[in-house]
Protein backbone atom coordinates (compact mmCIF):
# COMPACT_ATOMS: atom_id res chain seq x y z
CA UNK A 1 0.00 0.00 0.00
CA UNK A 2 2.61 2.92 1.09
CA UNK A 3 5.75 2.81 -0.34
CA UNK A 4 8.42 4.90 1.60
CA UNK A 5 10.36 7.07 -1.04
CA UNK A 6 14.42 6.79 -1.06
CA UNK A 7 14.65 10.30 -2.62
CA UNK A 8 12.50 13.09 -1.64
CA UNK A 9 13.26 17.26 -1.07
CA UNK A 10 13.26 18.59 2.45
CA UNK A 11 9.98 20.65 1.32
CA UNK A 12 8.42 17.49 0.60
CA UNK A 13 9.23 16.08 3.74
CA UNK A 14 8.06 19.13 5.80
CA UNK A 15 4.71 18.48 3.79
CA UNK A 16 3.87 15.35 4.71
CA UNK A 17 4.95 15.99 8.59
CA UNK A 18 2.98 19.46 8.37
CA UNK A 19 -0.27 17.26 6.98
CA UNK A 20 0.25 15.39 10.01
CA UNK A 21 -1.12 18.32 12.24
CA UNK A 22 -4.28 18.02 10.24
CA UNK A 23 -5.29 14.06 10.65
CA UNK A 24 -7.23 14.12 13.36
CA UNK A 25 -8.88 17.57 13.35
CA UNK A 26 -11.95 16.10 11.72
CA UNK A 27 -14.48 18.78 9.67
CA UNK A 28 -12.53 22.15 10.36
CA UNK A 29 -11.21 24.72 7.82
CA UNK A 30 -7.43 24.12 7.46
CA UNK A 31 -5.59 27.05 6.49
CA UNK A 32 -1.93 26.92 5.75
CA UNK A 33 -0.48 30.29 5.26
CA UNK A 34 2.54 29.76 2.65
CA UNK A 35 3.02 27.18 0.12
CA UNK A 36 4.62 24.32 2.48
CA UNK A 37 1.88 24.71 4.66
CA UNK A 38 -1.04 24.94 2.33
CA UNK A 39 0.54 21.84 0.71
CA UNK A 40 0.54 20.32 4.06
CA UNK A 41 -2.97 21.31 4.46
CA UNK A 42 -4.04 20.12 0.80
CA UNK A 43 -2.57 16.67 1.24
CA UNK A 44 -4.38 15.95 4.72
CA UNK A 45 -7.28 17.03 2.74
CA UNK A 46 -6.80 14.62 -0.17
CA UNK A 47 -5.59 11.94 1.84
CA UNK A 48 -6.44 10.83 5.32
CA UNK A 49 -8.91 13.52 6.30
CA UNK A 50 -11.01 13.88 3.81
CA UNK A 51 -13.68 16.13 5.91
CA UNK A 52 -11.70 18.96 5.79
CA UNK A 53 -12.36 22.12 4.27
CA UNK A 54 -10.05 24.74 2.67
CA UNK A 55 -10.82 27.75 0.95
CA UNK A 56 -9.29 29.21 -2.65
CA UNK A 57 -7.89 32.29 -0.76
CA UNK A 58 -10.08 34.36 -1.99
CA UNK A 59 -13.62 33.73 -1.28
CA UNK A 60 -15.17 30.44 -1.79
CA UNK A 61 -14.90 27.42 0.24
CA UNK A 62 -13.95 24.37 -1.96
CA UNK A 63 -14.58 20.88 -2.09
CA UNK A 64 -11.25 19.92 -2.99
CA UNK A 65 -7.93 21.72 -2.59
CA UNK A 66 -6.78 23.77 -5.69
CA UNK A 67 -3.68 23.36 -7.11
CA UNK A 68 -0.79 25.72 -5.40
CA UNK A 69 0.80 26.18 -9.32
CA UNK A 70 -0.07 25.10 -12.53
CA UNK A 71 -3.67 27.58 -12.50
CA UNK A 72 -4.57 30.51 -15.15
CA UNK A 73 -7.56 31.27 -13.14
CA UNK A 74 -10.31 30.26 -10.67
CA UNK A 75 -12.61 29.04 -13.61
CA UNK A 76 -13.86 24.97 -12.59
CA UNK A 77 -12.58 25.09 -9.00
CA UNK A 78 -14.93 22.73 -6.82
CA UNK A 79 -17.01 26.25 -5.04
CA UNK A 80 -19.34 25.01 -2.06
CA UNK A 81 -20.29 27.84 -0.69
CA UNK A 82 -19.27 31.63 -0.18
CA UNK A 83 -16.59 32.24 2.11
CA UNK A 84 -15.70 36.05 1.80
CA UNK A 85 -13.47 37.27 5.05
CA UNK A 86 -16.18 38.59 7.24
CA UNK A 87 -17.52 34.51 6.67
CA UNK A 88 -13.77 33.57 7.77
CA UNK A 89 -14.17 35.05 11.12
CA UNK A 90 -17.44 33.73 11.54
CA UNK A 91 -15.68 30.35 11.22
CA UNK A 92 -12.78 31.35 13.30
CA UNK A 93 -14.94 32.62 16.47
CA UNK A 94 -16.80 29.39 16.26
CA UNK A 95 -13.26 27.60 16.75
CA UNK A 96 -13.46 24.91 13.78
CA UNK A 97 -10.67 26.02 12.58
CA UNK A 98 -6.55 25.14 12.51
CA UNK A 99 -4.19 26.86 11.13
CA UNK A 100 -0.77 26.21 10.14
CA UNK A 101 1.00 30.22 10.03
CA UNK A 102 4.83 30.64 10.20
CA UNK A 103 5.97 33.32 12.90
CA UNK A 104 9.07 35.78 12.68
CA UNK A 105 9.35 34.98 16.27
CA UNK A 106 8.25 32.48 18.50
CA UNK A 107 8.82 32.33 22.52
CA UNK A 108 9.25 29.52 25.03
CA UNK A 109 5.52 29.88 25.64
CA UNK A 110 4.51 29.48 22.24
CA UNK A 111 4.21 32.85 21.67
CA UNK A 112 4.41 34.36 18.46
CA UNK A 113 5.06 37.90 16.39
CA UNK A 114 4.66 38.91 12.87
CA UNK A 115 4.50 42.31 13.63
CA UNK A 116 7.73 44.39 14.56
CA UNK A 117 11.02 44.19 15.67
CA UNK A 118 13.14 45.18 18.18
CA UNK A 119 13.26 49.00 18.71
CA UNK A 120 10.53 50.45 21.14
CA UNK A 121 6.99 49.57 20.37
CA UNK A 122 6.30 53.33 19.37
CA UNK A 123 9.45 53.32 16.89
CA UNK A 124 10.51 49.61 16.27
CA UNK A 125 13.56 49.02 14.36
CA UNK A 126 11.07 46.96 11.94
CA UNK A 127 7.72 47.20 11.16
CA UNK A 128 6.49 43.98 9.44
CA UNK A 129 3.26 43.09 8.55
CA UNK A 130 0.87 43.83 12.07
CA UNK A 131 -0.60 41.66 14.32
CA UNK A 132 -3.01 40.37 11.38
CA UNK A 133 -5.53 37.59 12.81
CA UNK A 134 -3.19 36.17 15.44
CA UNK A 135 -4.63 37.25 18.05
CA UNK A 136 -8.34 35.57 17.60
CA UNK A 137 -6.90 32.87 15.87
CA UNK A 138 -4.97 31.77 18.81
CA UNK A 139 -7.97 32.50 21.41
CA UNK A 140 -10.11 30.82 19.01
CA UNK A 141 -8.74 27.63 17.39
CA UNK A 142 -5.48 25.50 17.05
CA UNK A 143 -2.93 26.54 15.56
CA UNK A 144 0.30 24.94 14.23
CA UNK A 145 3.64 26.64 12.99
CA UNK A 146 5.83 26.47 10.06
CA UNK A 147 9.18 27.23 10.45
CA UNK A 148 11.38 26.97 7.23
CA UNK A 149 14.59 27.64 9.28
CA UNK A 150 15.32 26.56 12.57
CA UNK A 151 17.42 29.26 14.40
CA UNK A 152 17.93 31.10 17.37
CA UNK A 153 16.70 34.35 15.70
CA UNK A 154 12.98 32.49 15.19
CA UNK A 155 12.90 30.54 18.80
CA UNK A 156 14.09 33.34 21.04
CA UNK A 157 15.10 33.68 23.90
CA UNK A 158 12.48 36.08 26.24
CA UNK A 159 9.44 37.15 25.02
CA UNK A 160 8.53 37.81 21.25
CA UNK A 161 9.01 41.70 21.05
CA UNK A 162 5.22 42.13 20.25
CA UNK A 163 2.82 39.06 21.24
CA UNK A 164 0.89 38.57 18.76
CA UNK A 165 -0.45 34.93 19.49
CA UNK A 166 -1.75 33.80 23.61
CA UNK A 167 0.48 31.00 24.37
CA UNK A 168 1.15 29.11 27.55
CA UNK A 169 2.58 31.67 29.50
CA UNK A 170 0.95 32.02 32.91
CA UNK A 171 1.11 35.43 33.52
CA UNK A 172 -0.59 36.39 30.64
CA UNK A 173 -3.51 33.72 31.04
CA UNK A 174 -6.81 35.44 31.07
CA UNK A 175 -9.17 35.55 33.95
CA UNK A 176 -11.08 32.29 33.67
CA UNK A 177 -8.97 30.54 31.45
CA UNK A 178 -7.08 27.28 31.99
CA UNK A 179 -4.09 26.30 30.27
CA UNK A 180 -6.20 23.94 28.41
CA UNK A 181 -7.82 26.23 26.45
CA UNK A 182 -4.89 27.09 24.45
CA UNK A 183 -4.52 24.83 21.33
CA UNK A 184 -1.35 24.93 19.51
CA UNK A 185 -0.38 21.81 17.90
CA UNK A 186 2.63 20.97 16.03
CA UNK A 187 5.75 22.82 15.25
CA UNK A 188 7.49 21.65 11.82
CA UNK A 189 10.66 23.08 10.75
CA UNK A 190 13.70 22.45 9.00
CA UNK A 191 14.92 20.47 11.68
CA UNK A 192 12.45 18.60 13.34
CA UNK A 193 8.96 18.03 14.47
CA UNK A 194 8.01 19.43 18.01
CA UNK A 195 5.23 20.32 19.72
CA UNK A 196 4.18 21.72 23.43
CA UNK A 197 3.77 18.98 25.03
CA UNK A 198 6.49 18.63 26.91
CA UNK A 199 6.43 19.49 31.16
CA UNK A 200 3.91 22.33 31.77
CA UNK A 201 3.85 22.77 28.07
CA UNK A 202 7.38 22.99 27.09
CA UNK A 203 8.43 22.48 23.35
CA UNK A 204 9.16 18.94 22.92
CA UNK A 205 10.68 17.52 20.03
CA UNK A 206 8.89 14.63 18.95
CA UNK A 207 10.68 13.33 15.87
CA UNK A 208 14.11 14.53 14.16
CA UNK A 209 14.48 14.70 10.54
CA UNK A 210 16.71 12.25 8.61
CA UNK A 211 20.85 13.22 9.18
CA UNK A 212 19.75 15.64 12.00
CA UNK A 213 21.14 15.13 15.22
CA UNK A 214 19.41 16.27 18.37
CA UNK A 215 22.25 18.84 19.57
CA UNK A 216 21.55 20.39 15.77
CA UNK A 217 18.26 21.20 17.12
CA UNK A 218 19.24 22.14 20.87
CA UNK A 219 21.95 25.02 19.50
CA UNK A 220 19.44 26.37 17.44
CA UNK A 221 16.96 26.87 19.97
CA UNK A 222 17.17 29.90 22.04
CA UNK A 223 15.58 28.33 24.78
CA UNK A 224 15.06 25.08 26.42
CA UNK A 225 13.27 22.26 24.45
CA UNK A 226 12.40 18.76 26.09
CA UNK A 227 14.09 16.13 24.42
CA UNK A 228 13.57 12.25 25.24
CA UNK A 229 16.59 9.82 24.22
CA UNK A 230 16.23 7.68 21.39
CA UNK A 231 13.98 10.17 19.06
CA UNK A 232 12.42 8.38 16.28
CA UNK A 233 13.19 9.79 12.58
CA UNK A 234 10.07 12.35 10.73
CA UNK A 235 8.81 9.52 8.75
CA UNK A 236 9.84 9.77 5.06
CA UNK A 237 6.87 10.66 2.64
CA UNK A 238 5.41 7.77 0.94
CA UNK A 239 5.16 6.93 -3.49
CA UNK A 240 1.26 7.75 -3.16
CA UNK A 241 1.90 11.07 -0.73
CA UNK A 242 4.87 12.37 -3.48
CA UNK A 243 2.53 11.59 -6.50
CA UNK A 244 -0.64 13.64 -4.34
CA UNK A 245 1.94 16.51 -3.86
CA UNK A 246 2.97 16.48 -7.38
CA UNK A 247 -0.56 17.10 -8.54
CA UNK A 248 -1.29 19.60 -6.05
CA UNK A 249 1.84 21.19 -7.36
CA UNK A 250 2.60 20.32 -11.33
CA UNK A 251 5.51 23.39 -11.57
CA UNK A 252 7.18 22.45 -8.20
CA UNK A 253 7.14 25.75 -6.72
CA UNK A 254 7.56 23.67 -3.85
CA UNK A 255 11.44 23.21 -4.86
CA UNK A 256 11.83 26.82 -4.52
CA UNK A 257 10.73 27.08 -1.12
CA UNK A 258 13.76 26.79 1.17
CA UNK A 259 16.68 27.56 0.24
CA UNK A 260 18.77 25.56 -2.21
CA UNK A 261 15.96 22.96 -2.13
CA UNK A 262 18.22 20.59 0.06
CA UNK A 263 17.38 16.44 -0.20
CA UNK A 264 14.97 15.44 3.01
CA UNK A 265 17.82 12.86 3.98
CA UNK A 266 20.55 15.06 5.12
CA UNK A 267 22.88 11.97 6.49
CA UNK B 1 -32.14 62.41 -6.07
CA UNK B 2 -28.49 62.97 -6.90
CA UNK B 3 -25.44 62.01 -4.83
CA UNK B 4 -23.22 62.21 -7.76
CA UNK B 5 -19.94 64.58 -7.18
CA UNK B 6 -16.42 64.93 -8.90
CA UNK B 7 -14.12 63.72 -6.76
CA UNK B 8 -12.73 66.94 -5.52
CA UNK B 9 -16.15 67.91 -4.32
CA UNK B 10 -16.81 64.78 -2.73
CA UNK B 11 -13.53 64.55 -1.20
CA UNK B 12 -13.93 68.12 0.16
CA UNK B 13 -16.00 66.78 2.88
CA UNK B 14 -12.55 65.60 5.05
CA UNK B 15 -11.66 68.07 6.91
CA UNK B 16 -8.38 68.05 8.89
CA UNK B 17 -8.08 65.67 12.28
CA UNK B 18 -11.30 63.65 11.26
CA UNK B 19 -11.41 59.99 11.63
CA UNK B 20 -11.45 58.21 7.94
CA UNK B 21 -12.30 54.36 7.29
CA UNK B 22 -11.18 52.84 3.68
CA UNK B 23 -12.84 49.85 2.37
CA UNK B 24 -11.06 47.00 0.15
CA UNK B 25 -8.14 44.80 1.69
CA UNK B 26 -4.58 44.82 0.74
CA UNK B 27 -4.16 45.56 -2.60
CA UNK B 28 -7.70 44.65 -3.49
CA UNK B 29 -10.41 47.17 -5.09
CA UNK B 30 -9.06 50.03 -2.89
CA UNK B 31 -10.88 53.98 -3.44
CA UNK B 32 -7.69 55.01 -4.84
CA UNK B 33 -8.44 57.59 -7.42
CA UNK B 34 -10.46 59.14 -3.73
CA UNK B 35 -6.92 58.62 -1.99
CA UNK B 36 -5.02 60.77 -4.80
CA UNK B 37 -6.98 63.38 -4.57
CA UNK B 38 -6.83 63.34 -0.95
CA UNK B 39 -3.34 63.36 -1.38
CA UNK B 40 -4.09 66.56 -3.57
CA UNK B 41 -5.76 68.46 -0.85
CA UNK B 42 -4.42 70.29 1.71
CA UNK B 43 -6.16 67.81 4.65
CA UNK B 44 -4.01 66.77 7.56
CA UNK B 45 -3.91 65.09 11.18
CA UNK B 46 -6.49 62.24 9.79
CA UNK B 47 -6.78 58.81 11.86
CA UNK B 48 -7.13 56.26 9.21
CA UNK B 49 -9.20 53.37 9.91
CA UNK B 50 -8.35 50.22 6.75
CA UNK B 51 -7.63 46.49 5.79
CA UNK B 52 -4.32 48.60 5.09
CA UNK B 53 -2.50 48.47 1.57
CA UNK B 54 -0.74 51.49 -0.85
CA UNK B 55 -3.88 53.62 0.46
CA UNK B 56 -2.23 53.69 4.06
CA UNK B 57 1.17 54.04 2.91
CA UNK B 58 0.52 56.96 0.61
CA UNK B 59 -1.57 59.01 3.04
CA UNK B 60 1.59 58.13 5.63
CA UNK B 61 4.25 59.26 3.36
CA UNK B 62 2.62 62.28 2.33
CA UNK B 63 2.03 63.55 5.71
CA UNK B 64 -1.73 63.16 6.18
CA UNK B 65 -1.74 61.00 9.05
CA UNK B 66 -1.68 61.19 12.90
CA UNK B 67 -2.97 57.77 13.98
CA UNK B 68 -3.60 54.23 11.88
CA UNK B 69 -5.93 51.87 13.17
CA UNK B 70 -4.75 48.51 12.02
CA UNK B 71 -4.34 44.88 12.16
CA UNK B 72 -1.99 44.67 8.78
CA UNK B 73 -0.68 47.15 6.15
CA UNK B 74 0.80 44.98 3.51
CA UNK B 75 0.66 44.71 -0.39
CA UNK B 76 0.00 40.96 -0.46
CA UNK B 77 2.78 39.90 -2.76
CA UNK B 78 5.07 42.58 -1.38
CA UNK B 79 4.52 41.86 1.96
CA UNK B 80 5.52 44.67 3.85
CA UNK B 81 4.29 48.16 2.99
CA UNK B 82 7.15 50.15 2.48
CA UNK B 83 5.45 53.71 3.20
CA UNK B 84 3.88 52.25 6.46
CA UNK B 85 6.50 50.66 7.63
CA UNK B 86 8.89 54.04 7.01
CA UNK B 87 6.07 56.18 8.92
CA UNK B 88 6.35 53.19 11.74
CA UNK B 89 9.94 52.93 11.96
CA UNK B 90 10.51 56.66 12.62
CA UNK B 91 7.89 56.82 14.70
CA UNK B 92 6.07 59.03 12.87
CA UNK B 93 2.53 57.83 13.09
CA UNK B 94 0.32 56.86 16.10
CA UNK B 95 -1.08 53.41 15.71
CA UNK B 96 -3.79 51.37 17.60
CA UNK B 97 -2.71 47.88 16.44
CA UNK B 98 -5.87 45.10 16.54
CA UNK B 99 -6.75 42.17 15.04
CA UNK B 100 -8.58 41.69 12.16
CA UNK B 101 -11.54 40.54 13.24
CA UNK B 102 -11.51 43.05 16.32
CA UNK B 103 -11.59 45.53 13.49
CA UNK B 104 -15.10 43.73 11.99
CA UNK B 105 -16.42 44.02 15.52
CA UNK B 106 -15.36 47.83 16.01
CA UNK B 107 -17.21 48.64 12.87
CA UNK B 108 -19.80 46.76 13.41
CA UNK B 109 -20.35 48.31 17.23
CA UNK B 110 -20.16 51.71 15.49
CA UNK B 111 -22.81 50.93 12.86
CA UNK B 112 -24.85 49.45 15.68
CA UNK B 113 -24.89 52.88 18.00
CA UNK B 114 -23.46 50.67 20.59
CA UNK B 115 -19.83 51.68 22.72
CA UNK B 116 -18.30 48.10 22.92
CA UNK B 117 -18.59 44.32 21.86
CA UNK B 118 -17.02 41.89 23.65
CA UNK B 119 -14.54 39.42 22.61
CA UNK B 120 -12.36 36.59 23.52
CA UNK B 121 -9.86 38.67 20.46
CA UNK B 122 -6.70 39.91 21.82
CA UNK B 123 -6.57 38.36 25.14
CA UNK B 124 -3.26 37.83 26.68
CA UNK B 125 -1.40 39.51 23.23
CA UNK B 126 -0.23 42.80 23.37
CA UNK B 127 -2.42 44.18 21.69
CA UNK B 128 -4.06 45.02 24.49
CA UNK B 129 -1.27 46.30 26.24
CA UNK B 130 0.12 48.43 23.52
CA UNK B 131 -3.70 49.95 22.85
CA UNK B 132 -4.78 52.61 26.04
CA UNK B 133 -7.89 52.58 23.91
CA UNK B 134 -8.96 48.93 24.40
CA UNK B 135 -10.21 47.85 28.32
CA UNK B 136 -10.63 44.48 29.54
CA UNK B 137 -14.10 44.14 31.35
CA UNK B 138 -15.60 41.25 33.77
CA UNK B 139 -19.17 39.98 32.45
CA UNK B 140 -22.27 40.32 34.35
CA UNK B 141 -22.59 36.28 33.01
CA UNK B 142 -19.70 34.27 33.94
CA UNK B 143 -16.45 34.33 35.57
CA UNK B 144 -14.13 35.27 32.45
CA UNK B 145 -12.35 38.57 31.65
CA UNK B 146 -13.47 40.09 28.18
CA UNK B 147 -12.17 42.75 25.81
CA UNK B 148 -14.98 45.20 25.07
CA UNK B 149 -13.90 46.08 21.30
CA UNK B 150 -14.81 50.15 21.25
CA UNK B 151 -16.94 51.41 18.41
CA UNK B 152 -14.86 52.36 15.47
CA UNK B 153 -17.31 55.54 14.98
CA UNK B 154 -16.00 56.95 11.15
CA UNK B 155 -16.38 60.23 10.45
CA UNK B 156 -15.62 59.48 6.27
CA UNK B 157 -15.72 56.08 4.57
CA UNK B 158 -14.03 55.88 1.17
CA UNK B 159 -15.14 52.64 -0.54
CA UNK B 160 -15.07 51.68 -4.30
CA UNK B 161 -17.52 49.48 -5.93
CA UNK B 162 -18.25 48.06 -9.51
CA UNK B 163 -21.66 49.72 -10.23
CA UNK B 164 -24.29 52.40 -8.43
CA UNK B 165 -26.78 54.47 -9.16
CA UNK B 166 -27.08 58.11 -8.80
CA UNK B 167 -29.36 57.60 -5.58
CA UNK B 168 -26.03 55.48 -4.11
CA UNK B 169 -27.65 52.07 -4.83
CA UNK B 170 -24.19 50.17 -4.36
CA UNK B 171 -23.26 46.86 -6.18
CA UNK B 172 -20.18 44.79 -5.68
CA UNK B 173 -19.83 41.91 -8.33
CA UNK B 174 -16.51 41.23 -6.91
CA UNK B 175 -16.04 38.12 -5.22
CA UNK B 176 -15.83 39.42 -2.16
CA UNK B 177 -16.98 42.65 -0.52
CA UNK B 178 -14.85 42.49 2.42
CA UNK B 179 -15.58 44.55 5.37
CA UNK B 180 -17.30 47.54 3.14
CA UNK B 181 -20.76 47.38 4.29
CA UNK B 182 -19.43 47.90 7.14
CA UNK B 183 -17.17 50.94 6.47
CA UNK B 184 -20.25 52.09 5.37
CA UNK B 185 -22.17 51.57 7.70
CA UNK B 186 -20.12 52.80 10.77
CA UNK B 187 -19.58 56.01 8.78
CA UNK B 188 -21.16 59.93 9.22
CA UNK B 189 -20.61 60.23 5.18
CA UNK B 190 -19.85 57.59 3.01
CA UNK B 191 -18.19 58.12 0.17
CA UNK B 192 -18.22 55.83 -2.75
CA UNK B 193 -16.21 55.75 -6.10
CA UNK B 194 -17.20 53.48 -8.86
CA UNK B 195 -16.58 51.68 -12.03
CA UNK B 196 -19.77 52.91 -13.77
CA UNK B 197 -23.03 54.69 -12.78
CA UNK B 198 -26.03 52.90 -14.21
CA UNK B 199 -29.64 53.43 -14.23
CA UNK B 200 -31.69 52.30 -11.30
CA UNK B 201 -33.39 50.05 -13.20
CA UNK B 202 -30.12 47.69 -13.46
CA UNK B 203 -30.61 46.73 -10.33
CA UNK B 204 -34.30 45.23 -11.49
CA UNK B 205 -32.37 43.07 -13.35
CA UNK B 206 -32.09 38.97 -12.49
CA UNK B 207 -29.87 38.76 -9.22
CA UNK B 208 -28.41 42.01 -9.32
CA UNK B 209 -30.25 43.24 -6.19
CA UNK B 210 -28.70 40.54 -4.55
CA UNK B 211 -24.80 41.81 -4.63
CA UNK B 212 -25.93 45.11 -3.13
CA UNK B 213 -24.69 44.87 0.38
CA UNK B 214 -25.80 48.00 1.92
CA UNK B 215 -29.19 50.14 1.32
CA UNK B 216 -28.57 53.63 -0.39
CA UNK B 217 -29.31 55.59 2.69
CA UNK B 218 -25.95 54.33 3.99
CA UNK B 219 -24.28 56.61 1.22
CA UNK B 220 -23.49 59.67 0.75
CA UNK B 221 -21.82 60.67 -2.25
CA UNK B 222 -21.15 58.54 -5.50
CA UNK B 223 -18.16 59.57 -7.80
CA UNK B 224 -17.73 57.60 -11.20
CA UNK B 225 -13.83 57.10 -12.08
CA UNK B 226 -13.63 54.06 -14.38
CA UNK B 227 -10.27 52.21 -13.48
CA UNK B 228 -10.46 53.83 -9.75
CA UNK B 229 -8.94 51.21 -7.72
CA UNK B 230 -5.88 51.33 -9.77
CA UNK B 231 -2.63 50.10 -8.69
CA UNK B 232 -4.82 47.85 -6.67
CA UNK B 233 -7.76 45.35 -8.06
CA UNK B 234 -11.45 45.38 -8.66
CA UNK B 235 -12.27 42.15 -9.49
CA UNK B 236 -14.16 41.04 -12.11
CA UNK B 237 -12.79 43.97 -14.12
CA UNK B 238 -9.05 44.27 -13.77
CA UNK B 239 -6.14 42.76 -11.33
CA UNK B 240 -3.67 44.62 -9.51
CA UNK B 241 -0.85 46.29 -10.99
CA UNK B 242 2.50 44.32 -10.10
CA UNK B 243 4.66 46.80 -12.06
CA UNK B 244 3.05 49.59 -10.70
CA UNK B 245 3.49 48.52 -7.28
CA UNK B 246 6.54 47.30 -7.63
CA UNK B 247 8.07 50.78 -8.71
CA UNK B 248 5.79 52.06 -6.12
CA UNK B 249 7.60 49.98 -3.57
CA UNK B 250 11.31 50.17 -5.08
CA UNK B 251 10.66 54.79 -4.44
CA UNK B 252 10.79 53.96 -1.08
CA UNK B 253 14.29 52.73 -1.54
CA UNK B 254 15.46 55.52 -4.35
CA UNK B 255 13.72 58.88 -5.17
CA UNK B 256 11.21 58.41 -2.24
CA UNK B 257 7.10 59.58 -2.50
CA UNK B 258 7.70 62.71 -3.01
CA UNK B 259 9.07 62.17 -6.31
CA UNK B 260 6.47 58.80 -6.89
CA UNK B 261 3.83 62.19 -6.06
CA UNK B 262 5.53 64.27 -8.62
CA UNK B 263 5.23 61.28 -11.18
CA UNK B 264 1.72 60.24 -10.59
CA UNK B 265 -0.62 62.53 -8.34
CA UNK B 266 0.47 66.33 -7.62
CA UNK B 267 -1.44 68.47 -9.94
CA UNK B 268 -2.03 65.72 -12.47
CA UNK B 269 -5.95 64.35 -13.31
CA UNK B 270 -7.31 61.37 -12.96
CA UNK B 271 -7.24 61.54 -17.10
CA UNK B 272 -3.90 62.12 -16.76
CA UNK B 273 -2.99 59.57 -13.86
CA UNK B 274 -4.78 56.80 -15.64
CA UNK B 275 -2.35 58.22 -19.44
CA UNK B 276 0.24 57.62 -17.18
CA UNK B 277 0.20 54.54 -16.08
CA UNK B 278 -0.92 53.37 -19.74
CA UNK B 279 -4.55 54.08 -20.07
CA UNK B 280 -8.17 52.79 -19.09
CA UNK B 281 -7.29 50.26 -21.80
CA UNK B 282 -4.29 48.66 -20.07
CA UNK B 283 -5.98 49.08 -16.58
CA UNK B 284 -8.87 47.43 -17.39
CA UNK B 285 -6.90 44.80 -18.85
CA UNK B 286 -4.68 43.86 -15.87
CA UNK B 287 -4.95 40.16 -15.39
CA UNK B 288 -6.92 38.72 -12.20
CA UNK B 289 -4.42 37.20 -9.92
CA UNK B 290 -4.50 33.68 -9.12
CA UNK B 291 -4.71 32.49 -5.39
Amino acid sequence: MSTPATEYSLAELMIVAGAEAFRNDGEVLATGIGMIPRLAASLAMKTFNQDLMMTDSEAYLLSEPNPVSGRSSHEGQQKETWMGFSRIFDNVWSGKRHAMVGPTQIDKYGQSNISALGGSYDQPKVQMLGARGFPGNSICHANSFFVPTHNTRVFMGGECDMVCSIGYNPERLPKGYTMDDIDIRLVITDLCVMDWNGPNNMLRVISLHPGISIEQVLENTGFEVHAEADLPTTPAPTEEQLAVISQLDPQNWRSKQIKDNPPGDRS
Amino acid sequence: MSKVLSAQEAVAQIKDGMTIGIGGWGPRRKPMALIRELLRSDVKDLTVVSYGGADVGMLCAAGKVKKVVFAFVSLDFIPLEPYFRKARQTGSIEVMEIDEGMMLLGLRAAAWNVPYIPTALGLGTDVIKHSDDLKVIDSPYDDKEWVAMPALKLDVSLIHVNRADKRGVCQITSPDHYMDDWFARAAETTIVSCEEIVESDFFTQGDEARSVYWERCQTTSVVEIAGGAHPSSCAPSYGFDVPHFKEYNGSAKEGGFAAYAEKYVSGKSEEEYQQSVGGLDAIQKLPLPVY
